[in-house]
């Protein structure tokens, strides 16, 4: 990255030819269109957004980009040169880098095997690690995580620092176009910053970003410009990110007007009802400590905190998933034995994870064989399946999330990652579980079906559903709990009703690591 | 290498300090070493156990080297086999392929054309051989899109048949004198099949752990996409997999006709079960992405030292046979315990209160509810089976 400072600036576009232009871009999939004619051109120096929603085709237009896949129709223009992406080192030799959405790292190597992954550092042949590592590290710093070791095995890693990786592997290659589909899916908001200002050192040496995200102020933070699909087509392109109104971007992705809200809280929480959920001092060694909270049936309990606080680990503890150190978890009064899922699940506990390829789904299985399997025993019959019922079930959830699309016969593997994301909550939408453990229910989801989400989340608390929900966004813990836990570095420093917290207060707590003086920093904006 | 880490930032310096000190065990021996450690104990107790049920005949020069030259063939075969098991296959055809390498390089003709030439003449014919055969293999997985397992087993037929039809069922004898002496023979004491064998483990460590060949072979393995992404020619690097396997057939061949003296389609007959459970033992994945040179070499090590303490105390081979299995279904579980036990928390947080804490490894193993990290998209849940 030793390219002069062309543009003071940084962010305004530096010349008046796209650096790429897509024309017509068309690809099928069997039985789906996924791109039908779309059109795309990003400028050097420029953040280029690319909005739509889940199964839009945005992930499939930026693989064809970088040489994944190949289109069925259409031309690419590189610096005003017709070009053939045939694979993905035709890409990268012309300075494409891409971020996938899904992680797209080898488990097994070490970080940095994975961030020069084909492109070793070596000398005839002979790997040179110390180098790599040493290269490795520092791109790792310039992205303000020193403390990830280039010689960890990136399957150990939280997904967090998994997407450095990615991101690490993205800026090694001294590319002109880096392309980041969902980056912030798995980062928390101090993380986002620091990933917004990598951005704009890069429009500043001139790299063009195209910039995939579902959450819209997102955009208007770093865009420059805005392009728009709806169902495989180009239906806005050239925007300015920071005048066009929320409204419009949400009106021309779906083509309707969704009303941002949540769902009303139940007006008088029955304070008398016996919790179903209590938690009491639990711990994991190196984790978290003594966190006790309860949840009555009904309640909507959310744990706010920055991505690996120990949110997760509290649920999955919880779950039986990870053995609790200490501690006691009680459902419906009865005690469930540590480190046993089987338990938890036979007490009516579910818990979706965070995670849905390597935690959640059977890629390779239908889409209605994932949604009921945790309810299976309801479509058996001497365990014999009724697949018509099954499907009928699946059905009903799937268009009661908005899954695109919702032939429920559909191999998981094939859909967008946000459908694969409602595929997962599908499923335990749909059991009838007494305590409701959601993490992250809406990563990568787009707006549209957010509101449905978190409709049908209030929907079972208000059927007497005790609800946990993990969030990295803070304005969705506010506005969909009741009560809010703020989870700091393993403690939980704070336990407010929802409605008396604001975004900001929830920041600083978990920035600080500490709450404040109850009462002493209050607001009045509460929303 | 974990010098580079040491500019951190006033706030993660605490926790640094702690994640440095485990950076001191550099990543490419910290994990596999301790596996390995546990083989070589398992390897010890066997001697111990030969060396008092079998005083004075086990522990003894001509035996253990007797064990050796066992091995050599087994072990040069099970390098090429770690390869492609890390990559993501399988070799079903290992034994056919040496039988016909060593039956092809005794035929007459090329006999002939040795006795006027030089020997080295039948080493390249079954190498060449060897090689072609796993060009096919290759070629056939990686372009025909057929399973690993169908296609191996498929050569392991076909091959085996070409043998006996080439020998016409016969043994070949070996008649070049120069070419018994030179690999039948030792040097400073240690049997040139030994030797060879050592030279093939050590070559085939250094492409595993020091060339962009064997770090591409973890990642076509590990994550076949991810690799493909990343702009490896996955088809081509799947292909060359397998002539690997092909030449230390044939290399396996040369080492078997020297030991015999004969060329035979019966040679190397369930050779393929002896190296696909030696790389077990030795602690690669059987769904790839994982494993070692030195493993495998032990796992081969502790094979052949078993049936040894076996045959030196009369014990038949039906209960050797049984003894085997035993052996490597207690080393597979084993494997799996200490690579549950030996790593992968799912998530490293980030900070002092979580990266501070002792090597952040959980009790219990597999943290969440889905399959091993390692696992492809596509095999939710594979375990190697046992
Ligand atoms: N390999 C595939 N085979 C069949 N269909 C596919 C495949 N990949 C994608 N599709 C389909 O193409 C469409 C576009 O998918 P794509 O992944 O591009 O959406 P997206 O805009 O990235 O959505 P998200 O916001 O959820 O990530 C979807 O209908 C999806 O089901
Ligand atoms: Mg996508």
């Amino acid at each position: 990255m030793s390219t002069s400072v062309a543009s003071p600036s940084g962010g305004s576009p530096l010349l008046s030819t796209p650096l790429l232009e897509m024309r017509g871009i068309v690809k099928q999939f069997p039985g789906v269109r996924a791109l039908d004619g779309v059109d795309l051109d990003v400028r050097a120096g420029e953040v280029h957004c690319l909005l739509g929603q889940n199964g839009a085709g945005k992930s499939t237009l930026i693989k064809v980009l970088a040489g994944a896949h190949q289109p069925d129709e259409g031309e690419i223009r590189w610096d005003g040169d017709r070009v053939t992406l045939g694979d993905p080192q035709a890409a990268m030799a012309r300075g494409i880098a891409t971020i996938y959405q899904e992680l797209d790292l080898v488990a097994g190597l070490t970080v940095a095997d994975n961030v020069f992954l084909g492109r070793e550092r070596s000398r005839l042949g002979i790997t040179r690690p110390a180098q790599a590592n040493r290269a490795a590290g520092e791109l790792l710093a310039r992205l303000g995580h020193p403390e990830i070791r280039p010689t960890a095995e990136v399957g150990s890693l939280s997904a967090a620092s998994q997407q450095m990786v990615s991101m690490a592997r993205a800026l090694s290659q001294d590319a002109r176009l880096i392309v980041m589909d969902e980056p912030s899916a798995v980062l928390d908001a101090e993380e986002v910053d620091h990933l917004f200002q990598v951005v704009r050192d890069l429009t500043a040496d001139g790299v063009a970003v195209v910039y995939i995200s579902h959450r819209l102020e997102e955009i208007r933070e770093v865009g420059d410009r805005i392009t728009v699909l709806k169902d495989g087509r180009t239906v806005a392109t050239g925007l300015p990110a920071r005048e066009t109104s929320t409204a419009e971007v949400i009106t021309l992705m779906t083509g309707r007007t969704i009303e941002y809200v949540f769902p009303a809280r139940r007006e008088v929480r029955d304070q008398a009802a016996e919790p179903v959920l209590e938690v009491q001092d639990l711990s994991l060694a190196g984790r978290f400590r003594d966190v006790s909270f309860h949840v009555r049936p009904g309640e909507v309990l959310g744990l706010a905190g920055l991505v690996g606080s120990g949110r997760s680990e509290i649920l999955e503890t919880v779950y039986g998933a990870r053995r609790a150190t200490t501690g006691t978890v009680h459902v419906a009064g009865r005690r469930l034995r540590p480190g046993d899922v089987a338990a938890a699940v036979g007490a009516g506990v579910g818990l979706a994870p965070e995670e849905r390829k390597s935690q959640g789904l059977l890629l390779g299985e239908p889409i209605y064989r994932n949604i009921t399997l945790a309810s299976l025993a309801r479509f058996a019959r001497g365990g014999y399946l009724s697949g018509g019922a099954e499907k009928q079930a699946a059905r009903e959830q799937a268009e009661a999330l908005d899954l695109r699309p919702v032939d429920v016969d559909r191999e998981v593997r094939t859909l967008s990652g946000g459908n694969q994301q409602k595929v997962v909550l599908a499923r335990w939408l749909l059991r009838d579980c007494t305590v409701l453990l959601l993490d992250e229910p809406t990563r990568g989801v787009d707006v549209g079906a957010r509101s449905e989400i978190y409709a049908l989340i209030r929907a079972l608390a208000d059927r007497g559903v005790a609800v946990v929900v993990v969030s990295s966004e803070i304005p969705e813990v506010l506005g969909l709990a009741d009560e809010v836990l703020v989870v700091a570095d393993g403690d939980v420093i704070a336990r407010r009703p929802a409605d008396e917290l604001d975004e900001h207060q929830v920041l600083d707590m978990v920035m600080e690591g500490a709450a404040p003086v109850p009462g002493a920093a209050r607001e009045g904006d509460v929303a | 290498m974990s010098e580079t880490t040491t500019a951190a930032p006033p706030s993660g310096s605490a926790a640094d300090a702690g994640d440095g000190a485990r950076a001191k065990g550099p990543g490419l021996l910290g994990g596999p070493l301790g596996r390995n450690l546990g083989l070589v104990v398992a390897l010890l107790v066997l001697c111990i156990v030969g060396a008092i049920t079998a005083p004075g005949r086990f522990v003894d020069v001509d035996n253990v080297l007797t064990i050796l030259r066992l091995a050599a063939v087994v072990g040069v075969v099970s390098v090429g086999m770690t390869f492609v098991i890390i990559g993501g296959g399988i070799d079903l055809s290992v034994g056919a392929l040496v039988a016909l390498s060593s039956v092809w390089a005794t035929t007459l003709a090329t006999q002939a054309m040795a006795q006027d030439f030089h020997w080295i003449v039948m080493v390249f014919t079954a190498i060449a051989v060897g090689a072609g055969a796993g060009l096919i293999n290759g070629i056939v997985i990686a372009y025909g899109r057929l399973v690993a397992f169908i296609a191996t087993l498929a050569m392991l037929a076909a091959a085996r048949g070409l043998a006996e039809i080439i020998a016409n069922r016969r043994t070949q004898i070996v008649q070049d004198r120069g070419f018994i002496e030179f690999f039948g023979g030792d040097v400073l004491g240690i049997p040139t099949l030994v030797i060879i064998f050592a030279l093939v483990a050590a070559a085939g460590w250094v492409l595993l752990n020091r060339t962009t060949f064997g770090r591409r072979t973890f990642a076509v393995g590990g994550n076949a996409e991810a690799a493909r992404l990343a702009g490896i020619r996955v088809q081509r690097h799947t292909v060359w997999l397998y002539v690997l396997s092909g030449v230390t057939c044939g290399i396996a061949a040369v080492m078997l006709m020297a030991r015999t003296t004969t060329g035979s389609s019966t040679h190397g007959t369930l050779l393929e079960l002896d190296a696909i459970a030696a790389v077990v033992i030795g602690g690669t994945l059987l769904v790839g992405g994982r494993g070692t040179i030195v493993g495998t070499v032990l796992g081969v090590l502790i094979f052949t030292t078993l049936g040894n303490v076996f045959t030196l105390n009369n014990l038949s081979s039906s209960a050797q046979a049984v003894a085997r299995g035993v052996i490597i279904v207690l080393a597979v579980l084993l494997q799996q315990r200490l690579a549950a036990g030996g790593a992968r928390p799912r998530k490293k947080a980030r900070g002092a209160a979580t990266s501070g804490s002792p090597a952040g490894a959980l009790p219990g193993g597999s943290a969440t509810p889905g399959g091993p990290a390692g696992a492809r998209p596509g095999d939710s849940g594979g375990r190697p089976p046992t």
